[in-house]
């Protein structure tokens, strides 16, 4: 196999032919890390990794191979390589979450996620770049510079999720793990043309998640492919005794959800389209492929109906005031004392003067706004007229999807309102930007789960269109089954997945 | 204001002119195996920064797990207090910013405590008898403690003027229940006592839940004194002040006695009480103002969004119920009867911190009285003159019992057991070996006796004399020789008895 072939294929394949030993895991990975020392420059190229650990990654899959050797049962993803946001811990790479004031901390732990997926055998090439704390729509909050699109690298590659997405979008790594607090995980996959699902809150552990929002932060697979993405959830998901919020109940069966909706039918499945969610403001190449995509999951026998979530428009200001509340008590303990950046400690200043200039210097534009607004929110006499609000608003969107799933099954959207927009349209206007999330908001409020798969490209500029799905809490299989499904029916229809579009990239 | 405590006025012109309320605050911290949020151990003395972990680091990405043993403690705590046990509460965060909170907020309890509403009695002595008092509790909540700084490179051990400051985070993370009182009214003259008496309660109660040890010289409870003052026979609360870290049973008393004087005072000339918090100085037996703050610090609560409310099971809570000990003050009432000791002898037994001891003492063998006189006397003294609590003087419940032991056996008299008790506090081993090694036995080889019997009577012919003409008046004389010539190690009765033998038909 040449390396091309290795790094266009999907990881079902990759593991496939591991297993088989068609090919080495080492192979595998080389081909992977090739690329990206190809096109991830971080100033001509993508740039969707912070760090890439090459000796580490080659001696992991050394260790599949060695285990392939001595005859062991290898997992569904043994020897596949992936692509680690840099929000979740890593014993052995540093992590920053995208902040000057975590540069070069190097954790003492890995994740729950990260010893998971080591223990399946998936290869971890590196870190992937990120809005700082996760907190933006396009990665131009890194404090380490931008990722771009690889459909076009003049623009953004989504956020906070950028890198994964990128990187997935580059064949730098065929998986990658995102996280969505409102969308980090589904924006970055509709504006990249690949697939993101945030599993219900509670299904994948946040021990190692750099909190961003405890209560709304979720991590999940990143894929080409409906059923790598379903790989990658099972290996990841289920109960974690280190995270109280997790849920003590087995994950569903994704995988076999995703077999199932390959299969193309999808009768008896109940669509909702959400009222709420299309028209003003939304883009005309959007909403068409947003359309023509509802109108296939029609076609493969699925009913579908307009659903009416009337709380969903109160969804985002309530969203910005629980958000910022949890950040401000969450960035806290960046305060110098402990471990990352220390500026002024020359013996002259006190603790707190040296926490102050550390917080200055470390904290990018974006997490001051929302520290300031957060610390704002939870002010005594403040409290109820914002936190307190806020968390009703969160109730009623909550009862406006039980009330939905007791007439369908699933909820459709657009996952944006637009397609990928040019680096810096948006930076000084971080109410513009906040809408990217209109759609993607309300799930993490309500905790239930949600996907973005690729549905074509706006003929108006050539981009990636996302079909967001979005299913009760612990009915994650849902999704796998109607994304499979259009997948199938969709790549039929182009002669081939939607990223054989995508450009090639100039390698370096 | 007065510039010392000579100036204030005495704590009889305070109350003849003013009402204290009162309000406790004690943390008490658990003695779970592991911290609150994680695994680590929570052991004491262990090198700094030795017990810790990412959660209790407040390490990036770390996540708190609440210890089901500290929940239960604290339902227990709850329900020896007679309070309500939630059926649904949660954790909240308490932000602010101090180097020795990991995570820049604690985990605490704000709006809905663990237990609430419940009630306590405490007995105080007055002239009157004993009094028993029933103070309301207000809640008792969970949270996590903070680490410890230490200041390195100033004179007192303070922040300000320290070179650098050292941060061990071993005790970052070890469960504390805090237990607030309803505001304490009782009879004026009684307040210092009654704030003793609860914290005293309090204590034993918490021993007695087998919950901690709660030493408060180790800072395993910790006391912090709210006190104000209002006009007598008015009802509305005057401005209140907090006394931070009162940690004795004493100081609890005299911090009390010390608020009260000093609030007496400036509102004597006319000035208000300025709400804060005021530290407590053991030496000089005062309190100082805090730092002045601007304004009442905004902790900006809200529901700690990592952990999942805590729902105790009615049938838990019930199941709890039934592994309470017998509550402080009716355990009191109970021994007292049963040890047969009048009101003024059970006061100093409680004053002493000895009816745990005591009663212990009687458990492995000793009578009422002879445990009271022990703990009471040689070992009281001992402790109160190297600083230390009665159980920790070197002594233990079954070693003074078998002092009583050997007393009632005759292989000690009073004097001889007096220095093996002495013995056994200076750190020479068991009351048998202090026995064996000092040589201690009374002498009761009859033949030795018997020389030595005979050797006094041939010293004091006169004396022999008198007895054997019937003046029995005499014999004490022979028996003060017999017990000079052995030290002491004699059985007086029984030289009695050999002298009598010797000296009438
Ligand atoms: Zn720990």
């Amino acid at each position: 196999m040449t390396e091309s072939s290795l790094f266009k294929r999907t990881a079902a394949e990759l593991a496939e032919a591991v297993a088989a030993g068609e090919v080495s895991a080492v192979e595998v990975t080389g081909a992977h890390l090739d690329r990206i020392a190809a096109v991830d420059d971080a100033e001509t190229g993508v740039h969707a990794f912070l760090h890439v650990n090459r000796e580490q990654a080659l001696a992991a899959a050394g260790e599949v191979d060695a285990k392939r050797a001595a005859g062991e049962q290898l997992g569904p993803l043994a020897g596949v390589p992936l692509a680690l946001k840099d929000v979740i811990t890593t014993a052995d790479m540093p992590t920053t979450a995208g902040s000057k004031i975590l540069e070069g901390w190097q954790p003492p732990y890995d994740a729950t996620i990260t010893r998971r997926m080591r223990e399946a055998g998936i290869i971890i090439l590196g870190k992937t770049n990120m809005d700082e704390f996760a907190m933006g729509s396009s990665t131009e909050n890194s404090a380490f510079g931008p990722t771009r699109n690889p459909w076009d690298l003049d623009r953004i590659p989504g956020g906070s999720g950028g890198g994964s997405s990128a990187a997935l979008a580059s064949f730098q790594a065929p998986l990658a793990i995102g996280t969505d607090t409102g969308g980090s995980i589904r924006q970055p996959a509709a504006v990249t043309g690949t697939v993101g699902v945030k599993p219900t809150y509670g299904g994948v552990s946040r021990y190692g998640l750099i909190a961003c929002a405890s209560s709304l932060d979720q991590a999940g697979p990143c894929a080409r492919t409906v059923l790598d993405a379903a790989l990658l959830h099972s290996v990841i998901g289920g109960y974690d005794p280190l995270d109280a919020t997790s849920i003590q109940q087995p994950v569903p069966d994704v995988v076999a959800a995703a077999r199932r909706g390959a299969d193309g039918d999808l009768s008896g499945m109940r669509i909702g389209v959400v009222k709420e969610l299309g028209g003003e403001g939304y883009q005309a190449g959007v909403e068409r492929r947003f359309g023509e995509a509802v109108e296939v999951l029609g076609k493969l026998g699925a009913e579908v109906v307009e659903v009416s979530c009337p709380h969903f428009d109160y969804a985002l200001p309530a969203y910005y005031l629980i958000l910022p509340s949890e950040v401000s008590s969450n960035l806290a303990r960046f305060d110098a004392m402990r471990y990352g950046l220390r500026v002024g400690d020359d013996g002259s200043r006190s603790a707190e003067e040296v926490m102050n200039a550390t917080r200055g210097a470390g904290f990018g534009a974006e997490a001051k706004r929302r520290i300031i607004l957060g610390t704002y929110a939870l002010s005594s006499g403040y409290y109820d007229a914002y936190y307190g609000q806020a968390q009703k608003v969160r109730t009623l969107v909550t009862r406006d999807f039980e009330a939905a799933f007791e007439q369908v099954d699933v909820l459709v959207s657009p996952t944006t309102p637009t397609t990928a927009f040019p680096i810096g349209e948006k930076v000084d206007d971080p109410l513009a930007m906040y809408k990217n999330d209109l759609c993607t908001i309300p799930s993490n409020l309500a905790g239930n789960a949600s996907a973005s798969f690729p549905c074509g490209l706006a003929e108006e500029d050539g981009m990636p269109v996302g079909l967001h799905v979005m299913a009760p809490v612990l009915a994650d299989d849902r999704l796998y089954r109607i994304g499979a499904a259009l997948e199938q029916a969709l790549v039929s229809e182009w002669g081939g997945p939607l990223l054989d579009k995508v450009p090639e990239l100039e390698t370096a | 204001m007065p510039a010392t405590a000579a100036a204030l006025p005495s704590f009889s012109e305070a109350i003849a002119r003013f009402d204290p309320v009162m309000g406790m605050e004690v943390h008490v911290e658990l003695g779970t195996i592991t911290k609150m949020f994680c695994g680590c151990s929570t052991e004491f003395g262990a090198d700094p920064n030795t017990q810790v972990c990412p959660t209790c680091l407040g390490l990036p990405g770390s996540l708190p797990v609440v210890n089901e043993t500290a929940v239960e403690s604290a339902i227990r705590i709850g329900l020896a207090l007679n309070c309500q046990i939630a059926e649904h509460c949660r954790f909240a965060r308490k932000n602010y910013f101090y180097p020795d909170m990991p995570k820049n907020f604690q985990i605490s309890q704000y709006d809905e405590p663990i237990a609430y509403d419940g009630w306590t009695e405490v007995t105080v002595d007055t002239d009157q008898g004993a009094r028993t008092v029933r103070i309301g509790i207000e809640r008792a909540h969970m949270e996590e403690d903070t680490g410890k700084s230490l200041h390195v490179g100033g004179a007192t051990g303070r922040i300000h003027g320290a070179s650098h400051s050292l941060l061990d985070y071993n005790r970052a993370g070890i469960p504390l229940i805090e237990i607030v009182t309803k505001p304490i009214e009782v009879d004026a003259e009684l307040a210092p006592a009654v704030a003793r008496a609860y914290v005293s309660s309090l204590r034993d109660l918490i021993r007695a839940l087998g919950v901690s040890d709660a030493r408060m010289e180790l800072g395993q409870m910790r006391c912090d004194a709210n006190v104000s003052l209002k006009p007598k026979g008015t009802a509305a609360f005057g401005t209140r002040t907090e006394t931070k870290n009162v940690n004795s049973l004493r100081s609890v008393e005299r911090a009390v006695t010390y608020e009260i004087r000093r609030q007496a005072a400036v509102l004597d000339t006319g000035e208000t009480i300025v709400q804060e918090t005021r530290h407590w100085h053991e030496d000089t037996g005062e309190t100082t103002a805090g730092r002045v703050k601007e304004e009442a610090e905004d902790y900006r609560y809200f529901p700690e969004p990592d952990l999942v409310p805590v729902a105790p099971a009615r049938e838990w809570v019930d199941q709890l119920r039934t592994t309470l000990p017998e509550p402080p003050a009716e355990r009191r009432a109970r021994l007292q009867k049963e040890w047969d000791f009048t009101d003024l002898e059970m006061r100093d037994v409680v004053n002493a911190g000895a009816m745990d001891l005591v009663e212990q003492t009687i458990e492995a063998g000793a009578d009422a009285a002879g445990a009271k006189k022990w703990w009471l006397g040689e070992i009281s003294r001992t402790a109160n003159d190297r600083g230390v609590a009665l159980d920790a003087a070197g002594i233990t419940p079954a070693d003074v019992a078998r002092v009583e032991t050997l007393v009632k056996e005759g292989t000690l008299n009073d004097k001889l057991a007096r220095q093996v008790v002495e013995g056994v506090l200076a750190g020479e081993g068991s009351p048998d070996q202090v026995v064996e090694a000092r040589g201690l036995a009374v002498v009761s080889d009859e033949s030795a006796l018997g020389a030595a019997v005979d050797e006094a009577i041939a010293a004091q012919p006169d004396v022999a004399e008198k007895i054997r003409g019937g003046n029995m008046g005499a014999v004490g004389a022979l028996i003060g020789a017999v017990m000079k010539s052995t030290r002491g190690q004699a059985d007086a009765k029984r030289v009695r008895e050999l002298i009598i033998e010797r000296l009438t038909p």
